[in-house]
């Protein structure tokens, strides 16, 4: 056995030796062809002034035609310090100082402009039937208080933030750099803490309406209809027709989002790079102007359009004709399940009388 | 006045560090922040370079464009400063900033930053020159006293170079002229959208 190994060792080693003589072989008459044609070249050019030494040296103009980021090796703990150039930052510029701000603009402002004229135009939604006097539930509490939560949290992120983009445009003329500067600084506070109730919202809100947002056969035919908020028609509708199914998906999607974005820029550098806290702001930034132009179309329908809508949220209890007029299939499913479980439930109660 | 610019001859620099060291202690600069780094490129193989860089004091700097309490303002010298008492600490400066220069002290809850830091080109902040309240915001003021950047000024390859804009150019073309060749003058073509013909 060991007579074996030692014969296939030493093929194996001539082998390895023949090739590396041929490489030797190779290697030499390389270099004498390299000799010759230094020997065959002008004197002067070995001469040791004319050495340039940065012929192989990095170059300022390539390096930034080769990568977005000029990076080498630096002696200081913070590793970002290394990063020589990075010249993306005055992409970013231009995102922050024009295209935001026009997106915000066109977005809030066409949102306003649109209620403002629908409102002129159509009015309030009213009760057609009018009001029957009795009541259904519709949010009970713990639904309550997860909306009023994140949309308190809501109203005063969504303030914070717009005065990052507009308010030394809108704010700083009227109040001073001092009043404003203050104020900005609190405004920051707030923004950091409270994102974290209203992520917890998002999050409860996801789990708690679900079941009542994904898309059904309904929605399209309620689409259709242009939801009769166009026209007198009111198509049927589950206990969240298809807009109040848009809404839930902009608040969950955008919710998600806005906070996944904003804690990576909470948490700065701690995943991502310069690179990734860039994109990380635009996403936070653009989805939360479109965010807030959404929410307030649906603040305007909650509120002043649309009579008996806003007790939804306020009490809990709609009016049994806003109910019908507005989610007919809802109100046909609670009677039913009234109905089936009325009788146990109401004799119950009371056993000892 | 002059423009003042920071130019860092490549093909000098040795990585010694000092210009690093001498900014800390004239400006008693907090742990944690460096004003002024050197990065060294393609460290250990052929053709390596070491570049000194800081603040380059941009021409319509991005950092003060993106500032949402414009906390920054350019001196007659074209020096770009800040004001520390209005800063928020944001963060916005450094993801505009093309040199990494902006740096925030780790202050309470989170990733939370407080007032930012950088290189002032020695020329202090917003307080009345060398007063205390300056110092201890901002460091010395040596420009108002009629000097140029500690930095620059102690760099003992003359590598990095501080001052009036065309004289520093001027002296670099006359080196490269010279010793027959140049890696660049780094970051003005990204700081002052231009470049010394070389």
């Amino acid at each position: 056995m060991t007579a074996l190994l030692a014969t296939r060792l030493k093929t194996s080693l001539k082998t390895s030796l023949k090739t590396s003589l041929k490489a030797c072989r190779l290697l030499l008459a390389t270099l004498a062809l390299v000799g010759l044609a230094a020997l065959a070249q002008p004197a002067s050019a070995q001469q040791p002034n004319s050495v340039n030494p940065t012929a192989s040296s990095v170059k300022e103009d390539q390096l930034l035609e080769q990568m977005r980021i000029i990076r080498g090796r630096g002696t200081i703990p913070d590793a970002k310090s290394y990063n020589l150039e990075q010249p993306a930052g005055r992409d970013w510029r231009q995102f922050h100082e024009v295209t935001l701000p026009w997106i915000g603009a066109i977005a809030i402002l066409g949102m306003l402009a649109a209620l403002v004229l629908f409102y002129l135009i159509r009015g309030m939604v009213k009760i057609v039937a009018g009001r029957s006097g009795r009541t259904i539930l519709r949010f009970n509490t713990l639904e309550r208080f997860v909306h009023w939560m994140t949309a308190s949290c809501f109203i005063v992120l969504a303030l914070s933030g717009l005065n990052i983009t507009f308010g030394k445009r809108l704010l700083l003329p009227l109040i001073g750099a001092d009043t404003f500067a203050t104020w900005s600084q609190w405004a920051k506070y707030a923004h950091n803490f409270l994102s974290f109730p209203f992520t917890l919202g998002v999050v409860v809100i996801l789990l708690m309406w679900i079941a009542w947002n994904l898309p059904s056969k309904v929605d399209l035919e309620w689409l259709k209809e242009g939801g009769g908020i166009i026209g007198d028609k009111h198509p049927p509708a589950e206990r969240f027709n298809a807009g109040q199914k848009m809404i839930y998906w902009i608040v969950v999607v955008g919710g998600g989002l806005v906070a996944a974005t904003g804690y990576l820029m909470m948490f700065p550098f701690y995943l991502t790079d310069i690179a990734g806290m860039q994109l990380a702001q635009i996403v936070h930034g653009v989805v939360a102007l479109l965010f807030v132009a959404a929410m307030l179309g649906h603040i305007y329908i909650g509120t002043i359009g649309m009579e008996g809508a806003f007790e939804a949220m306020g009490t809990g209890e709609v009016d049994l004709n806003w109910a019908k007029q507005h989610h007919s299939l809802w109100v046909e499913e609670e009677s039913a399940k009234s109905r089936g479980e009325a009788p146990p439930s109401r004799a119950a109660p009371h056993p000892a009388e | 006045m002059a423009r003042m610019k920071f130019l860092c001859d490549a093909d000098r620099c040795i990585e010694c560090n000092a210009c690093v060291t001498a900014c800390k202690n004239e400006h008693e600069v907090p742990w944690g922040i460096n004003r002024r780094r050197v990065v060294t490129i393609n460290d250990g193989r052929p053709g390596e370079r070491s570049i000194s860089m800081a603040c380059m004091h941009c021409t319509d700097a991005p950092c003060q464009a993106v500032c949402p309490v414009n906390c920054f303002y350019t001196t007659a010298d074209a020096v770009v400063l800040h004001s520390k008492d209005l800063c928020i600490g944001c963060g916005y400066c450094f993801y505009a900033c093309p040199f990494g220069a902006p740096q925030y002290p780790k202050v309470g809850n989170f990733g939370s930053r407080g007032k930012m830091d950088k290189c002032t080109y020695c020329a202090g902040g917003p307080e009345a020159d060398n007063s205390k309240a300056e110092y201890d915001k901002y460091g010395s003021n040596r420009l108002a006293e009629g000097k140029l950047p500690l930095c620059a000024e102690m760099c003992s390859t003359k590598s990095l170079l501080a001052g009036d804009g065309d004289i520093i150019a001027q002296i670099y073309k006359e080196r490269v002229v010279k010793r027959g060749y140049s890696s660049g003058a780094w970051g003005w073509q990204t700081a002052y959208r231009e470049t010394i013909a070389s």
